[in-house]
């Protein structure tokens, strides 16, 4: 396999593993509140980044660890996970040429998305309860986008592995 | 796409316990990775205490220890003298329960949920349900047993409620989590009840699932709503919700202990007296 087109798997698993790390850290109450989807962030940027490799297969995949990681129904995070790689899928090539706020927009409506069907499937008390802190999530997560792209686009871009 | 729709005619059923434990084989040392460091940054703050505060703390334990082995007497006489009388009464009485201790792993699963996991399983025979306390009071109940670590449900958890009873007079109520840590809601006691601020709630072992006679909470406040047939009451938990990292997984003893050979002896007193 030529160098050049080596795909990193190697960083890419590890910016996931971190990435559920992140999530499921045990940050201080008021913060936790604050703390975004970090391993949809991450799927959105391999997805956007390398979208023949990165598809709706592995955003599946990695939803469906998410939820067996985080005590969710099965399933749940495996379908936001792929519905959202599949809209960045459509739009990447657009995506890419798009500054970082206009990427931010689409993420912010990305992540809304998601949260969007978490809160229609479970219907739950707890999140009724949760009222809008439910919400911050997708505003913190749009707010660390430029954060999540910027550091993944180094170390992928590290040695020019592609 | 299609996948999708398979995964929203699977949610529907129970099925998936299994797919649920093998994967959670592979999810489990990601956990492990997140609680690393506190763990660690712990370990290392006890290994660089003095020789001295150690030795303080050791002395000041031995002392406890011997305050509470000398209540342990009192107790076991009491526990003795319980059993009699119930035996008077004609009645079983369950008794010695097993437990486990199982450590937390610091991880948050999801901010608006007071769910905890600790670091035991279905390997160590932990199973749903099962009553989890600390060495204040009730914590919560097994939810979900995974093979090597198993998600546990705080009483507070506003999708939890536990059956309890006032330690004063036995009067039965539910006690409902709130979503705040250290706060659970009775929302069934009518505004005559009669409870005081400073109430000792213990279990009352209705339900089934938490072992009877455990302190959960203390009255902390009584609204009284002339208005409505209920009054609004909040409590505290006594266990340390927030703080304890070693926790107490209960087995119930199944089969009530025998009133063995003291009933028989008051059988024989009465045949004696008529």
């Amino acid at each position: 396999m030529p160098k050049n087109n080596a795909f990193g798997y190697g960083r890419y698993f590890l910016s996931i593993i971190f990435a559920m790390c992140l999530n499921i850290a045990a940050w201080p109450q008021p913060m936790a509140q604050f703390n975004p989807n970090w391993i949809l962030l991450v799927v959105i940027y391999w997805v956007l980044a390398a979208p023949e490799r990165v598809g709706i297969f592995s955003a599946w995949t990695i939803g469906l660890l998410t939820d067996v990681l985080t005590g969710r129904m099965l399933g749940l995070n495996a379908l936001t996970n792929s519905l959202v790689a599949f809209l960045c899928l459509r739009l990447h090539k657009r995506l890419r040429q798009y500054p970082i706020l206009q990427q931010g927009l689409f993420i912010f409506f990305c992540l809304l998305v998601s949260q969007f069907l978490i809160f229609w499937i479970t219907d739950s008390q707890t999140i009724a309860r949760a009222s809008y802190t439910f919400w911050l999530p997708v505003l913190t997560g749009t707010f660390f986008w430029p954060l999540v792209f910027f550091s993944l686009r180094a170390i992928r871009l590290y040695r020019r592995i592609r | 796409m299609a996948s999708i729709a398979l995964l929203v005619a699977e949610r529907k059923s129970s099925q998936l316990d299994k797919l649920r434990s093998v994967l959670s084989m592979i999810t489990y040392p990601i956990q492990s990775i997140t609680d690393w460091p506190l763990h660690h940054s712990k370990e290392t703050v006890e290994s660089i205490k003095s020789l001295y505060s150690l030795k303080e703390e050791n002395e000041r334990l031995s002392q406890e220890q011997l305050i509470y082995k000398s209540q342990l007497l009192k107790y076991e006489a009491l526990e003795k003298e319980n059993i009699r009388l119930r035996a008077l009464l004609e009645k079983s009485f369950k008794l010695g329960e097993q437990v486990l201790v199982a450590e937390l792993l610091s991880v948050n699963l999801a901010p608006f949920e007071h769910v905890v996991v600790v670091d035991k399983g279905t390997r160590f025979g932990v199973h749903a349900q099962q009553a989890v306390l600390d060495a204040y009071g009730v914590v919560g109940q097994v939810y979900r047993a995974l093979p090597l670590n198993s998600e546990i449900m705080l009483i507070t958890d506003p999708g939890h409620a536990i059956p309890v009873q006032i330690n004063r007079n036995g009067l039965r109520t539910i006690a409902v989590g709130s979503g705040r840590i250290n706060r659970l809601i009775l929302p069934y006691l009518a505004n005559n009840a009669d409870i005081k601020e400073g109430d000792l709630l213990i279990s009352s072992g209705l339900g089934g699932i938490f072992p009877q006679g455990y302190p959960v909470a203390v009255v902390e406040k009584i609204i009284l709503q002339p208005n409505k047939p209920f009054a609004e009451i909040y409590a505290t938990p006594k266990a340390q919700l927030n703080r304890s990292r070693e926790l107490l997984i209960v087995w119930k003893s199944e089969a009530p202990i025998p009133l063995e050979t003291q009933e028989t002896d008051q059988a024989d007193e009465n045949h004696a007296e008529e």
